[in-house]
């Protein structure tokens, strides 16, 4: 696979996407937000909170909550049909409730942060991996317990363990199986918001290992949220970075991490401590920040000063 | 030499927990195992581990908010684990605590200047008026404003929050601060702000902090000296730059090779 063919057909676009409460349409919490992503590379969305990251995530699923609304813009999903050019290409914004159902864990999967909320207590992580499987493929009897075992098996915990319930699982073990019932059904793409926060710097680790090692084995595109730059040094391709509802910087992550343009970028970095110590730590000067127009011409404007 | 001010000895602390079927059998959690630290005046000392380690434990066993099974906390000459009532209350204003959740950390029914001042109220420092001085001033020295003591917390950021956490554990000019995760709940930016105040403020008021996190690149530019607990023990302690560049436990040298980003920043 080449780089070309991905530019020519990303897996994932958005297009000039808003997103605003329905009571107040004018306040946009995510402002005109446009980027790609293509099978088999890894874009993350870095930000603060309310920066709108995680709300960008779940507009691509459909997810938004009642009130609010997708003011703008498209999400162009293209199904892994790589070598035909239109057939594949959906706009998910446009589609209803019952057939995001069927593009929702089987084509698009999402991890999310808190491992323990987001699993069923009362029942046992085999049958909660179990389920999209039936859903989706109609597995049943010994075929779906093979697959589940061999889903076990694929995020590194031991197969017996399917009769578990997720409380007597450790945080990182949960997360494994958040993600073996993401990738059930082989998902072309997997959205992951902050999957690492609530665990251990070990157990970080690993996690981001085996994400990542599944992405390459399944050819996977993964839009990943984080707010932390380390992570996002160890597991991107692609960067955008996001500012009060809006991308103030996007590009590859040499180009981001190596050589940031925009000062929000700039700032930000700079207040991540380094773990050599050398660096000083320099908060964001928020005051200063608001003085750099934000808008539209915002980039064009520091590029020219 | 400096001054050790804060020593603890020999630490122990089991709990009991429910197992076997129906939770009918017992087992012992070894939380702390024989743990000895030692706080130099003025200085940061980091306790890192991951979750499960006995860091925040120690902490609370540190400041008594836990009975310990055994040893002993030396401050000012006094055993803290053999104080107790009004003596060990009288101790505490030296010994003050920053919590890691700023959202659960504060009353949600006092204001922000109630918050701040009822350590002054408790301890009867000062009159009324002198207190309420005290208390704009400490909020003024946090980053906060004499207007925001009539708000609520949930009025607040998180970081204000815990500027407001910091404000309540210094406005009695105690002499050791526990950070318990003081900066695991906040953004990058945030973080990077109240780190550098707990700096500040530690040379203005002549602080000893202990720091608990799990975070190893916070830990590298708070601390100056570091234990590193696993399980309850501490597998490795000394001076965070001979930790950093030569850890000696294998623990250590998983921990330092776990932090996000490492390779890029070294590349």
């Amino acid at each position: 696979m080449t780089a070309e063919m991905n530019e020519a057909r990303p897996l994932l676009q958005l297009l000039n996407v808003s997103i605003s409460p329905k009571k107040t349409p004018s306040r946009l919490l995510v402002n005109d937000v446009s980027f790609s992503i293509a099978a088999g590379k890894t874009t993350c969305v870095v930000g603060e909170s309310g920066s709108g990251k995680s709300l960008t995530a779940l507009s691509v699923m459909g997810l938004l909550s009642k009130q609010l609304q997708l003011t703008s813009g498209k999400v162009i999903f293209n199904d892994g049909l790589l070598n035909d050019n239109k057939s594949g290409e959906q706009d998910l914004t446009l589609l209803d409730q019952a057939s995001l159902r069927k593009i929702r864990g089987a084509k698009i999967a999402m991890i999310f942060q808190e491992p323990m909320t987001s699993l069923n207590p009362v029942l046992t992580v085999g049958y909660q991996i179990g389920e999209s499987l039936t859903t989706h493929l109609g597995l049943k009897g010994d075929t779906l317990k093979a697959k589940i075992a061999s889903l076990l098996e694929m995020v590194g915990i031991p197969p017996s363990r399917a009769n578990s319930y997720p409380d007597e699982l450790s945080g990182g073990q949960r997360q494994r199986v958040m993600i073996a019932m993401s990738i059930a059904c082989e998902p072309r793409l997997l959205i992951a918001d902050e999957p690492t926060t609530a665990l251990d710097v070990t157990v970080q680790a690993q996690i981001l290992k085996l994400l990542d090692e599944l992405k390459t084995r399944m050819n996977m595109g993964m839009l990943f949220i984080t707010h932390d730059f380390g992570v996002v040094a160890d597991i991107a391709d692609n960067v955008v970075v996001m500012f009060r509802g809006q991308i103030v910087e996007s590009g590859t992550k040499d180009e981001v991490l190596g050589n940031p343009q925009h000062p929000y970028t700039k700032a930000l970095l700079d207040c991540v401590p380094d773990a050599e110590g050398k660096k000083p730590l320099k908060p964001i000067d928020y005051a200063w920040l608001k003085n750099t127009e934000l808008k539209e011409s915002g980039l064009n404007e520091e590029k020219a000063a | 030499m400096s001054n050790i001010i804060l020593q603890a000895n020999r630490l122990v602390k089991t709990y009991t927990q429910r197992s076997g079927k129906f939770g009918f059998g017992t087992t012992l959690v070894r939380a702390l195992d024989d743990v000895s630290i030692s706080l130099t005046e003025g200085k940061t000392l980091a306790v890192v581990g991951e979750s499960g380690s006995g860091k925040s434990t120690l902490a609370r066993c540190l400041l008594q908010l836990q009975p310990l099974d055994s040893g002993e906390v030396l401050f000012a000459g006094q055993d803290l684990a053999k104080l107790s009532g009004s003596d060990l209350r009288a101790v505490r204003k030296n010994l003050q605590m920053v919590f890691q959740d700023p959202f659960a950390s504060l009353n949600p029914r006092m204001r922000v200047g109630e918050i701040v001042g009822e350590g002054l109220l408790i301890h009867q420092l000062g009159n009324t008026a002198e207190q309420q001085k005290k208390v704009i001033a400490m909020l003024k020295r946090v980053g906060l404003t004499e207007a925001d003591m009539q708000k609520y917390p949930h009025e607040f950021s998180g970081g204000q929050r815990q500027r407001v956490g910091i404000a309540r554990a210094l406005v009695l000019q105690p002499k050791v601060v526990v950070c318990d995760e003081p900066v695991s709940a906040l953004d990058v930016s945030i973080q990077a702000q109240i780190l550098l105040l707990l700096k500040e403020l530690q040379a203005e008021m002549a602080l000893s902090y202990l720091f608990i996190s799990h975070d190893l690149r916070v830990v590298r530019h708070i601390a100056d000296d570091i234990v590193v607990m696993n399980g309850g023990k501490v597998v490795e302690q000394g001076k965070v730059e001979d930790i950093y560049q030569h850890p000696q436990h294998v623990y250590t040298q998983n921990l330092l090779a776990a932090i996000p980003g490492k390779k890029a920043v070294n590349a």
